[in-house]
């Protein structure tokens, strides 16, 4: 079995290197067909991993020591337990289908080679954090897939600035670096974390920090709790750090697909669940992190309310939906966050390859409404897209229904009813902008032809790869009773009270009302033609939605300008007028006394026979005092 | 009666002198006999210490300054007329390659 966890864990390695030999060099075919394989061979090993754990426990496997200095010790363990196997599986499926997705949508790019190393360094990355069992592991995959998430969305960095209405200057270089910044600030409150972990538990692995948990002050629980959220928040783009995730749309689509939506962002999600047994002796800070996930998920679902960038509509329910999950785990259903991370994972991936198909066919034009009609060119992606956003939605017999719905029912059984309203509102909202983007795509009029598009559907084997994503998002939500007894062997079980076993049957009718209310309202007002009403469109609160709430712009003014005078006086003022200023003051120094002191070497041997001289008699009289 | 003291005030002087010469000489050749001056005075203190102590130790490293100072005559002869050949003069204001 040990072999196996190493398989899994370093194939998309080799894959990536194997790629990297080509990095320089034109398009080779053979790195795309090699990194998928190698790919699906980690996929076989991580579903074989899943079986075994399933029937045998978890695994835990030790690959070398890492770090041995003093008292300080932290082995490279891998640790293949129930929460591990199944993100495993999420990550190797999705990873899977997007290489070989890749393998059509890269087909012309000139990065060809480039594009797979990244993407399976980043798989890489992933299975590290994911399969680490101590935080320092979980740590360097964390930056591992910052890292490459920057290579990604920057991989088109020779791109021009485009003028947008609310980003003033944004190309993928921009938005690679913004979103690595961000993830910059949140990385040091999680380093914090581990530092207080470390000092006040003296190791780093898992299950001896946990052990320690129920000993520690409660203080010093909330400080690290509230440290290591700060981390999730930025690599789950929660607020205040989310602008980065909608801006990283400027990567490439699959990139979108399987960094921005199915798998990193999830690493913060999958950061608290891990950490369950910490969190869940703070019920204040989870109660918080309920709250920030509920605020990001109505916050997030109205900006792509009136959004016509078909990739950020799609990015904004991303972040929406990451702010159930947070919701789920700040609640203490840890099972019900996993459970929406995987099948959230499965649609949303889904979802942005259909979009990368439509972007394929259009051209790379990106505004839904310049599109319209394309069901009858595109019929697959169609059928796809609307799949995914069924799911998304959370209609019966989806995936999402089941997540979602159990979502809600955890936040009726907890009496936050507030933290349920919000949800049950966001789930229409959901609703809505999903639909909206369905019905300005593929249905009504055919606005594209307007402007000179020959849409075209995509290469058969892109959509048959697309099929395993497909099916999953219909059927995952049905195993749900399995998943349920395979993780609560180490998540915490989630029981519903006797009250909201009652009420079941009624919240999840009201769900499905706002749901289908949603789409209904979508249907009415976009799937016969698109009408633009002049009024809507200059009401203020439109305005808000659609500059974001106005948060980049205020960034910009409020961080990134005084930001940028701050460095402009630190290097006008401090740097050359103190710094370099006093370095170059040392050097003018010794080079004038040098310029006076040469007058000494006249060349004369017997001046320099004085000056011996003259030292020996100064020597000799050192040594007598020195004598007396 | 004289004593330890009186050779080493000799030794003192003679060391004086030899310095003097070095540093107020311009002729390389008086620059030579300067140094050989300052050896033999060291020698001289040798000798005297030597004796004073009843260890021949110093008498012997005497013998070595000795022999170490007819060679290095000997070689630094041997250059002097090579440089005298070569620039004619063997005054030291008239080397300046040194010059900084």
């Amino acid at each position: 079995m040990e072999s196996l966890v190493y398989i899994a864990l370093f194939s998309p390695l080799v894959g990536s290197l194997f790629a990297a030999m080509f990095g320089m060099s034109p398009k080779k075919q053979i790195t795309g067909i090699v990194t998928s394989i190698l790919l699906f061979i980690s996929f076989l090993a991580s579903v074989n991993l899943l079986m075994y754990v399933w029937e045998n426990g978890p695994i835990h496997v030790k690959l070398m020591d890492w770090i041995v200095a003093g008292d300080m010790y932290i082995p490279f363990g891998f640790n293949v337990d129930q929460v591990t196997a199944v993100m495993m599986t999420v990550v190797t499926t999705v990873s899977t289908v997007v290489h070989i997705y890749s393998n059509g949508y890269m087909e012309h790019d000139k990065g060809f080679n480039r594009f797979f190393s990244y993407l399976s360094a980043f798989v890489f990355s992933m299975m590290v954090l994911v399969m680490s069992d101590n935080f320092l592991g979980l740590f360097i995959g964390w930056e591992g897939v910052g890292v490459c998430s920057w290579l990604l969305i920057g991989f088109w960095y020779h791109k021009e600035d485009v003028t947008r209405d609310v980003n003033p200057s944004i190309s993928p270089a921009w938005a690679a670096n913004e979103a690595f910044i961000m993830n910059r600030i949140a990385d040091l409150g999680m380093l914090v974390g581990i530092f207080l972990i470390y000092w006040n538990v003296g190791s780093l692995q898992y299950d001896e920090v946990f052990k320690a948990v129920p000993s520690m002050s409660h203080g010093l629980l909330v400080a690290i709790g509230i440290f290591l959220f700060i981390g999730a928040m930025g690599k789950s783009a929660q607020f205040p750090l989310h602008t980065w995730l909608a801006d990283a749309m400027e990567g490439p689509t699959p990139v979108s697909a399987l960094i921005h939506a199915a798998t990193m962002v999830t690493a913060g999600v999958y950061l608290v669940i891990r950490a369950n047994p910490l969190y869940s002796e703070i019920p204040e800070v989870s109660y918080f992190i309920a709250l920030v996930g509920t605020f990001v998920a109505i916050f997030a679902a109205s900006m792509a309310l009136v959004n016509r960038d078909l990739k950020r509509i799609i990015a904004y329910s991303t972040l929406s939906q990451l702010g159930y999950m947070f919701a789920a785990a700040g609640l203490g259903a840890y099972w019900v966050a996993l459970f929406h991370l995987a099948a959230h994972a499965f649609f949303k991936a889904l979802l942005f390859l259909g979009a990368g198909n439509v972007m394929h066919a259009m051209h790379d034009e990106l505004d839904i409404f310049k599109m319209g009609g394309l069901k009858k060119v595109m019929r697959w992606t169609y059928i796809y897209m609307g799949v995914a956003s069924l799911a998304l939605c959370g209609i019966w017999p989806l995936a999402g229904f089941f997540s979602k719905d159990t979502i809600l029912e955890v936040a009726f059984n907890e009496h936050t009813y507030i933290i349920w309203f919000v949800l049950w509102l966001t789930a229409g909202m959901t609703a809505f902008y999903s639909f909206r983007l369905v019905f300005l795509t593929f249905w009504s009029d055919e606005r594209y032809k307007k402007y000179g598009f020959h849409p075209h559907e995509v290469q058969n084997y892109v959509l048959w790869a697309m099929l395993p994503l497909g099916i999953l998002a219909i059927i995952f939500g049905w195993f749900k009773e399995d998943f349920v007894e395979f993780v609560i062997k180490l998540l915490p079980a989630y029981e519903m009270s006797e009250h909201t076993e009652h009420m079941v049957t009624t919240l999840t009718v009201l769900t499905m009302f706002i749901a289908l209310g949603g789409i209904w309202v979508a249907f009415k007002m976009y799937s016969e033609r698109l009408v633009r009403k002049e009024k809507v469109e200059n009401s203020r609160i439109y305005k808000i939605l659609s500059n974001q709430y106005y948060i980049p712009v205020f960034y910009e003014r409020a961080i990134s300008k005084p930001y940028a005078e701050l460095s402009d006086i630190a290097w006008k003022e401090v740097d050359m007028q103190v710094v370099d200023a006093t370095v170059d003051g040392i050097a003018h120094i010794i080079e004038d006394s040098g310029e006076a002191s040469v007058q000494v070497q006249s060349g004369n041997l017997s001046d320099y026979l004085n000056w011996m001289a003259i030292g020996v008699i100064l020597l000799t009289i050192l040594a007598a005092i020195a004598a007396l | 009666m004289i004593g330890l003291g009186h050779y080493l005030i000799l030794a003192s002087i003679l060391f004086a002198i030899g310095l003097v010469g070095v540093i107020r000489r311009k002729n390389l050749l008086m620059l030579f006999f300067a140094t050989e001056i300052m050896l033999n005075a060291a020698n001289v203190a040798f000798a005297a210490i030597s004796s004073y102590h009843n260890d021949l130790t110093g008498q012997m490293f005497a013998f070595f300054i000795v022999a170490v100072a007819a060679s290095e005559v000997a070689v630094g002869l041997g250059l002097l007329i090579l440089l005298y050949k070569k620039y004619g003069s063997l005054d030291l204001d008239d080397y300046t390659m040194l010059k900084g």
